[in-house]
């Protein structure tokens, strides 16, 4: 009985393990589910940008998997939805005031962005899709893989957009000075046609890996 | 009230700064429901309809909250009204028209989540409109937003019949045409 019991345990284990994995790659909620674009496409324009928009977007997905996952034997399941949304704007008021305590020149670049976190897919489609079925150990697992996963994404972008746009790497010079920035690649447009060179790159990866 | 003054901010939020294409507000609808004119015309005339009641009533929220000093309730109760209004007009859709119901499916619930509604409210308080300048704003970004997504949903509609490489089809190939369209619409920023 010990055995099972341990056995068990192990694939529980196993278990946690994979819901922090599957948002990292296989469910990347940017590249594979294709979620939360707004903020991806508005506010990569720098890595800087790009790392904490990442970092907020993880924070109030953290806490709001979290505390939904604690109350979903509470909420009634008519007015499940309206309830996630208002514990989301919570902590996104709480996200919004210290960011702007840390820093009012970040706060200032991502604008409004911030208080559209609210409105990201992602939160909302883990809230619904899973915390709110799942425990409080699965929740946090899968909300740091999410979350993780958003800001790499995020940062795959910024990163692109930045060296291309203005020769820079989290404000470092790393092309040389006489480099020709490519104005388009900060330019709303450089956006769009940034992700969809990554999804590019992703799908060709796939389709090699089918292949052989 | 000037008319020229409203004339151009009706330009602003409805072509210079697009809200799909300029401010990448409301991706998610313009990337889902892009797929057939007619259901891309009907989505964009629910979200202009969201967008003028919300503009109107976040206008009334900011004076009381301005009254009682208490911004930090601002965004918490932004989002109910949107809520509140989506959940009405689902009604309304639902009891008129079945079929576009239908049509329509989950993304008609997800205006609530359209980040070009709560953007436009934000803006709008930051912007420090009147109610009159409000309801143009809402109007002109109603009307780009389904300018935009007409536009995408026409192009959509002729690219089903190319014959596209297999890895670009989906996601890569719209993101492409968004970010030609995205070009295109630059243009219009001398008018400003």
């Amino acid at each position: 009985m010990n055995v099972a019991v341990k056995e068990n345990k192990k694939k529980r284990e196993q278990k946690s393990t994979d819901e922090f994995i599957k948002g990292l790659w296989k469910e990347n909620p940017v590249f594979v589910q294709v979620l939360g674009m707004c903020p991806v496409l508005a506010v990569t324009n720098t890595s800087m940008n790009a790392l904490a928009m990442g970092l907020a977007t993880s924070f109030v997905l953290l806490m709001s998997n979290i505390l939904i996952s604690l109350l979903r034997n509470f909420i009634p399941k008519q007015v499940r939805i309206s309830s996630y949304i208002l514990i989301i704007a919570t902590f996104v008021t709480v996200i919004d005031y210290v960011i702007q305590a840390i820093s009012v020149e970040l706060h200032k670049s991502l604008g409004a962005f911030i208080s559209l976190i609210v409105v990201n897919c992602l939160i909302l489609s883990r809230a619904e899709a899973f915390a709110s079925k799942n425990t409080l150990k699965h929740s946090v697992m899968d909300a740091l893989g999410m979350g993780i996963g958003f800001t790499f994404a995020l940062l795959c972008l910024g990163v692109v957009r930045e060296v291309l746009g203005s020769g820079t790497v989290f404000q470092f010079q790393i092309l040389p000075e006489n480099f020709q920035s490519w104005i388009i690649m900060i330019l709303p447009a450089g956006g769009f046609f940034t992700l969809a060179f990554w999804l590019l790159f992703f799908n060709y990866l796939k389709e090699r890996k089918a292949k052989s | 009230m000037n008319t020229a003054s409203l004339w151009s901010i009706f330009i602003n939020a409805c072509l210079i700064n697009n809200f799909v294409l300029a401010y990448f507000l409301g991706i998610c609808p313009f990337l889902g429901v892009s797929g057939k004119v007619a259901t891309a015309s009907k989505m964009g005339a629910a979200v202009t309809f969201v967008m003028v009641i919300s503009s109107l009533c976040a206008f009334g929220i900011n004076s009381i909250l301005t009254a009682i000093n208490a911004p930090y309730l601002q965004l918490i109760s932004y989002i109910v009204v949107i809520a509140s209004t989506v959940q009405l007009v689902e009604m309304f859709v639902k009891k008129m028209s079945p079929a576009l119901f239908n049509a329509l499916g989950i993304f008609l619930p997800l205006i609530t989540t359209n980040c070009a509604i709560l953007g436009l409210v934000l803006f709008q308080t930051a912007k420090g409109y009147n109610i009159l300048e409000g309801f143009v704003y809402a109007l002109g970004a109603g009307a780009g937003f389904t300018i935009a997504l007409l536009l995408m949903a026409g192009l959509r509609e002729q690219l089903e019949l190319a014959d596209t490489p297999k890895i670009v089809k989906g996601t890569a190939i719209t993101l492409l045409i968004a970010g030609i369209l995205s070009l295109g619409f630059m243009g219009f920023s001398g008018l400003g």
